[in-house]
């Protein structure tokens, strides 16, 4: 069994733990903007626990993924608002 | 888990329904698969030995009729039916805004910690831990361990009235031992009571906090700001299904039962107190609910002492009126809709923000800024309507389908 899996994130191709959540590859990324708010800010996870949305992202082409609740899989593509 | 394996062992049939993939909540998240909690490491034996049915990574949204509810995953939707409810539905972190709060890299001290926990770096990183509450501590030693630089932990409670916490720390030798735990990993910590965040400074990202402590105001530069205030119910779904919320907590009686007879509730919905309250409210719950009375009798004077402690800990961590006044004009409340502070100045009521400015209408559905506008303005939401939570358009078409036919 490997323990580690690759995603890609924005186009770059990253190699992370099993168990890892898709917030956390943005973080180990060295990003802090996950996405922008209605008025254009750049915003990241409060509560990291599914309440506040502000840690969504879009995931293998489907928007508004809560990246803090969502495990990383094989291949995965992921997306920030950038 | 305390409340399922309870009704089982009293030979009800048991389903668990679990919001997250993995069992254990908040507090112990992570702890199912990588036990380090011996009272975790317990509940989590007796649940795999008992005959408790378990349904992983579902959130209920609603209620199609009484007994009948609706959850749905990742993947789908499922109907949960059920003759006895237990809500345990748990609290979420307080947030309360000041200028810079929505920059990226300020989040919860639970936030913070969940996402470290989940694979975020913070080794080497240099985080400020601030806000309030018996969580503050415990995330300090939790980052420090896993070699974060931890700046500074601002408390905004007053050194007297943790002292007199600490007085009733007294009575309860294992939260004392737990406390001076505490303390102990974190020497070398600078540690501030009375000091509360004023303000997050930083262009698209968080560069430094500035502190308030009394009349005195100071600067920290750092990565990362962790900051929460205390924690408040999730009431969501009791209120949807119409049981009696009581000055922000579900009211129950002793047997821990709601104002709707077959839904009972155990754990932070009821009033903030902890896991060990949590606990003994959930297996009192489950024998209540599986018919033992007796067996959940026994149990009442335990409670007794674990709300003593949580009454406690309310009065100990209250929040400072000068916190009210951090927002400035414009001053994001609403952090979905971006809705700043001068434009809420001016309503009367949540109602009236939501109508006016939108405020509370995001995808959290007011659930960051609902306790903020509680606190600031004193407002309270006056209804929680289906769905409960965000739910796909064909989980919700789903609830249609098999709703029961209206005759005419």
């Amino acid at each position: 069994m490997p323990d580690a899996l690759a995603v890609s994130l924005n186009g770059k191709t990253l190699t992370v733990p099993i168990g890892t959540t898709v917030a956390a590859v943005v973080f180990i990324a060295g990003q802090s903007s996950f996405r922008r708010s209605v008025s254009g800010r750049p915003r990241g996870p409060l509560c990291g626990m599914g309440v506040c949305f502000e840690c969504r992202v879009t995931v293998d082409g489907v928007r508004h993924v809560k990246s803090c609740q969502t495990l990383c899989k094989q291949g995965m593509q992921i997306d920030t608002d950038e | 888990m305390a409340a399922a394996v309870s009704a089982a062992d009293c030979g009800a049939s048991v389903l668990l329904v679990d919001d997250n993939p993995a069992l254990g909540g908040q507090i112990w998240r992570g702890e199912e698969a990588n036990p380090s909690v011996r009272e975790a490491r317990r509940w989590t034996e007796r649940l795999q030995h008992s005959s408790v049915e378990i349904v992983r990574g579902f959130r209920i949204f609603d209620q199609l009729r009484p007994g009948v509810l609706v959850a749905e995953s990742a993947d789908g939707m499922r109907e949960i039916r059920y003759s006895r409810l237990i809500l345990c539905t748990g609290a979420r972190e307080r947030f309360l805004p000041f200028p810079g709060w929505t920059l990226p890299n300020v989040m919860g001290a639970g936030g913070l910690q969940a996402l470290a926990k989940a694979g975020m770096p913070i080794r080497e990183k240099r985080v400020v831990v601030a806000g309030t509450g018996p969580l503050l501590l415990p995330v300090a030693v939790y980052l420090k361990r896993h070699g974060a630089r931890v700046q500074l932990v601002a408390e905004q409670a007053s050194r007297n009235s943790l002292l007199r916490f600490a007085s009733v720390l007294l009575r309860h030798s294992g939260k004392l031992a737990q406390a001076l735990g505490i303390f102990g990993s974190l020497a070398g910590t600078p540690f501030r009571f009375g000091c509360w965040p004023v303000e997050a400074k930083g262009d698209d990202r968080l560069r430094s906090v500035v502190f308030q402590q009394g009349s005195r105001t100071f600067e920290i530069e750092c990565d990362y700001l962790a900051c929460g205030f205390h924690l408040v119910p999730n009431l969501e779904l009791a209120s949807l299904l119409g049981c009696e919320v009581k000055d922000g907590t579900v009211a129950v009686n002793e047997l821990q039962q709601s104002s709707i007879a077959e839904v009972y509730c155990a754990g932070e919905p009821t009033g903030i107190g902890g896991v060990d309250l949590a606990i003994v409210e959930g297996q009192i719950a489950g024998f209540a609910a599986a018919g033992q009375q007796q067996k959940a009798q026994r149990m009442f004077p335990e409670r007794a002492r674990h709300r003593d402690f949580a009454n406690a800990l309310e009065k100990a961590f209250a929040l400072r009126p000068e916190l009210k006044k951090l927002a400035r004009n414009d001053t994001f409340i609403c952090r979905c809709e971006d809705v700043a502070f001068d434009r809420l100045a001016h309503c009367r009521s949540w109602r009236e923000a939501k109508l006016y400015t939108r405020c509370g209408m995001g995808p959290c559905q007011g659930r960051i800024c609902g306790a903020a506008t509680k606190f600031m303005f004193g407002w309270g939401a006056e209804s929680v309507r289906p769905p409960a939570f965000e739910a796909r358009v064909e989980s919700l078409m789903g609830t249609k389908e098999s709703a029961p036919e209206v005759r005419v």
